[in-house]
């Protein structure tokens, strides 16, 4: 992985001084190791802060909705979860691609900031990653994690791969996933719905409508939001009564139904850790096993399953999962 | 006595497309077929029309049941469109059963012109399974109750 | 002082809870926020922090304010605010305390904000030394003390106990109640204290400069080129506004009901693209303008307006929970110490 960094340095200055794009968008390092941010680099002397290591799990693949409307080529790196979103966007009209020159860097799962705290590491001051292995070196020791134990949940079932791109950087280590990502999905599905019902009052009931899983969201790029359009009659800032909770998080899911590559992005900011993808890929199972095996953004062209039908579609009344 | 009685029966919203179930209704009207009283028809321009928000909002403004109904698949006035309601409401409904939300109180069905016995008896079913849940308490909004 | 063992806390929770509400951190789905207590639930306050900050006791996030009824041509007006009953919050710690004066200097300024006044004059804080502050932590920049906080009554964990002492007269009233606690001897608290001082010491983030953020340099820290690099990769989210224990901006909103109209007033966030809105134009247009403010609010106009005390209180809650790892310490280490270049 370190070998990877300064390839994309590299890559990054050439691209700079060769006058090919004006901006890059990559990972800057923050103040305590795994704080790291995603950044627009203008220069190559800004780059000395450029970072590419096991803590870069932010998706940049939405910011370039912005980013490709603004003056000359910005080049940006995607790992295969974010380019699954560059993809989608693409389909969706929302990037201009003429304006991006894009690197695909391999990835082998990032780690989820919140696991630091629980094993005590407090400041990391370096970390050095295999395929299946991290080590993180913090309070003049070393931490080693098996991945499973310690990488954010979209990583610890992901099974993308890295599409097309201008270029790729890989040193072609791929992490093969050892958890099935539809487990939780149906543990609750084989539940009562009295159950069903409990988890989700639970979960939901942290919900402080900061709206950071829908600003996050690759797939959520509407100029106005509806909970935001104060005509659309559902607006509002707080959830008042737990219907607003379910209500936002029911819509939010739908809305993006059929086109959410499942980036987990959604679950990765909640300052509540609501596991919000379980949501998302509630619908992805469904869309799967009803109208065959879709998987948004893993191309440019093909119709989405909700703008898309068959004349032998399953009737709703048979859709039910499970068996409650 | 009188409102004790009615606090008691389920509301149900139907959303009923134009062309067919609409028709349908008043086909079962003028037969004199009944369905029950508690059953509110809002009518839209094809089933196609009502977004899951329409769902969400009739539950929080009360409603105890909704069902769609549209013409059947290959009938659709504007040829396609209730295919594409048929896979939305299908996830839809899926996803409000995957909350707990229990799964009777939602139904599409798909009722033509021609079909007035249809419609009463699909009503007349559907709003006895409603009843027999009881008030809407997982998808209620309290503040709408008061 | 007086003191527990830390397995019997459960009784001093029900000795409480039987006499007044007491709210305290409990963990629900994972997830840990100030709540009632009640028999079952699961109080944690091994946690360092809770995910909303106790503000939300006073000032909740959705708190009704009134009701319009029409009936013919008469609108009716019913007060819809809640009356505001004595009450105990637990487990408060130094920063969180800290931030109730920052909130007071806001709401219990003229006019009073009688809603938010009824709830603190009913409350007895009983806060909790850190015995384990994280790398976030930056409280004793803003002054605080997190080995020592105020409160109504500290409480200090020491070797499986935990030793209480009033601060108050509202404090002494209440422990001088509960029969569940025993004498406890002070030397055993001021070790821990010591201990503690010196875990804060050694956090990275101690001394940060704040020498320039002070009303004089308003104009200068505003035009500050760092202010584009450090907001580009804002979301425009709420969550540093929604965890902040100091942020106190609200809207008032109305919710139409099936009978009325109800008015509400709910935690609102300048990160919010709306939140600035008015009829002809939007001041803040771009993400970077809102960045901005925010942190200005909190390091340079509340400050010039408030005797230089600060609109933050180092908790560190941004630094933990921005998804996209932005906080008030970099824009602190940027734009510090930069004034008079």
């Amino acid at each position: 992985m370190q070998r990877i960094e300064s390839m994309m340095i590299e890559k990054a200055k050439a691209l700079l001084s060769s006058g090919e794009v004006n901006r890059v968008l990559g990972w800057k390092k923050g103040e305590l190791g795994f704080d790291v941010e995603p950044c627009v680099f203008t220069s190559e002397d800004s780059l000395k802060d450029f970072v590419y290591n096991a803590f870069c799990g932010a998706n940049l693949s939405k910011y370039l909705v912005g980013e490709t409307k603004k003056e000359g080529k910005i080049l940006v790196f995607l790992k295969p979860c974010d380019s699954y979103s560059f993809n989608q966007l693409i389909k969706e009209h929302r990037i201009n691609k003429d304006n991006v020159y894009t690197v695909g860097v391999e990835c082998q799962g990032k780690v989820d900031n919140s696991k630091l705290k629980e094993n005590g590491i407090e400041i990391v001051d370096g970390v050095v990653e295999t395929v299946e292995e991290v080590t993180i070196k913090a309070n003049g020791k070393d931490y080693a994690f098996k991945k499973d134990e310690i990488v954010l949940g979209k990583c610890s079932v992901c099974e993308k791969k890295l599409l097309s791109y201008d270029e790729v950087i890989s040193i072609n280590e791929k992490r093969t996933p050892s958890i099935d990502r539809f487990e939780m999905v149906k543990k609750l599905e084989s539940m009562t719905a009295d159950e069903r019902y409990a988890f989700w009052k639970d979960q939901l009931s942290n919900c402080i409508r900061c709206n950071a899983c829908r600003n996050v969201c690759p797939a959520c790029t509407c100029t106005k939001c509806v909970f935001d359009n104060d005509n659309s009659g559902i607006a509002s800032k707080a959830n008042s009564d737990s219907f607003e909770e379910k209500m936002f998080h029911i819509i939010r899911a739908f809305h993006v139904a059929g086109r959410c590559t499942d980036c987990g992005e959604c679950s990765r900011v909640c300052p509540q850790h609501i596991p919000l993808h379980l949501l998302n890929r509630k619908f992805i199972s469904d869309i799967n096993r009803l109208y065959g095996e879709y998987q948004a953004g893993e191309d440019t062209e093909s119709k989405g399953p909700l703008t898309n039908f068959t004349k032998g579609d399953a009737e709703p009344s048979e859709v039910f999962g499970g068996n409650n | 006595m009188q409102e004790i009685n009615n606090a008691k029966k389920p509301l149900i919203v139907a959303f009923c497309c134009n062309w067919c179930s609409y028709a349908g209704a008043d086909l079962a009207g003028s037969s004199r077929l009944s369905y029950p009283a508690e059953v509110k028809i809002i009518r839209v321009p094809c089933s196609c029309r009502v977004n899951p928000m329409f769902v969400l909002k009739a539950f929080q403004r009360g409603a105890d049941g909704v069902i769609l109904c549209g013409c059947h698949p290959g009938d659709c006035h504007y040829t396609t469109g209730n295919y594409y309601t048929r896979r939305r409401m299908s996830l839809l409904f899926s996803m409000l059963d995957y909350l707990g939300i229990e799964r009777e109180r939602t139904r599409v069905e798909w009722v033509s012109a021609a079909e007035g016995a249809k419609f009463s008896a699909v009503m007349n079913d559907f709003a006895s399974k409603v009843a027999s849940l009881g008030e809407n308490k997982r998808l209620e909004d309290l503040r709408c109750k008061e | 002082m007086k003191k527990i063992a830390i397995k019997n806390l459960d009784l001093l929770y029900k000795e409480i809870a039987s006499a007044q509400e007491l709210y305290l951190p409990v963990k629900v789905a994972g997830a840990t926020n100030f709540k009632k207590f009640e028999d079952g639930v699961d109080v944690d306050i091994k946690s360092l922090q809770t995910v909303k900050s106790a503000k939300d006791l006073f000032f909740p996030q959705s708190e009704d304010m009134m009701e319009f009824k029409t009936s013919g041509k008469n609108i009716e007006i019913k007060d819809a605010r809640k009356q505001a009953v004595p009450f105990v919050l637990f487990g408060v710690r130094g920063c969180d305390f800290k931030s109730f004066e920052v909130l007071d200097k806001v709401f219990l300024a003229e006019p009073v904000d009688t809603m938010y006044k009824a709830k603190r004059d009913a409350v007895t804080v009983i806060t909790l030394a850190c015995n384990n502050p994280e790398s976030s932590c930056f409280c004793k920049v803003f002054g605080v003390d997190a080995s020592n906080p105020k409160g109504d009554i500290q409480a200090t964990i020491a070797n499986e106990e935990m030793f209480f002492e009033a601060l108050t007269e509202k404090g002494s009233e209440l422990l001088s109640k509960l029969t569940c606690l025993e004498d406890g001897d002070a030397k055993k608290v001021e070790d821990e204290k010591a201990e503690i001082v010196k875990k804060i010491d050694a956090l990275p983030f101690v001394n940060l400069d704040l020498s320039d953020f002070k009303g004089e340099n308003l104009m200068k820290l505003f035009d500050r080129p760092e202010w584009e690099e450090l907001s580009k990769a804002c979301l425009g989210c709420g969550t540093c506004t929604f965890v902040c224990p100091t942020c106190q901006c609200f809207d008032i909103r109305d919710f139409e009901t099936n009978a009325g109209v109800k008015r509400f007033r709910c935690w609102d966030s300048c990160m919010y693209s709306d939140f600035t809105k008015m009829a002809a134009e939007n001041p803040r247009k771009t993400q970077m303008q809102r960045y901005r403010q925010r942190f200005m609010h909190k390091l340079c106009y509340f400050p010039s307006n408030n005797d230089g005390e600060y609109g933050c209180v180092g908790c560190g809650r941004c630094v933990k929970k921005c998804p996209q790892s932005l906080n008030i310490v970099k824009v602190i280490k940027k734009i510090g110490g930069k004034i008079n270049d």
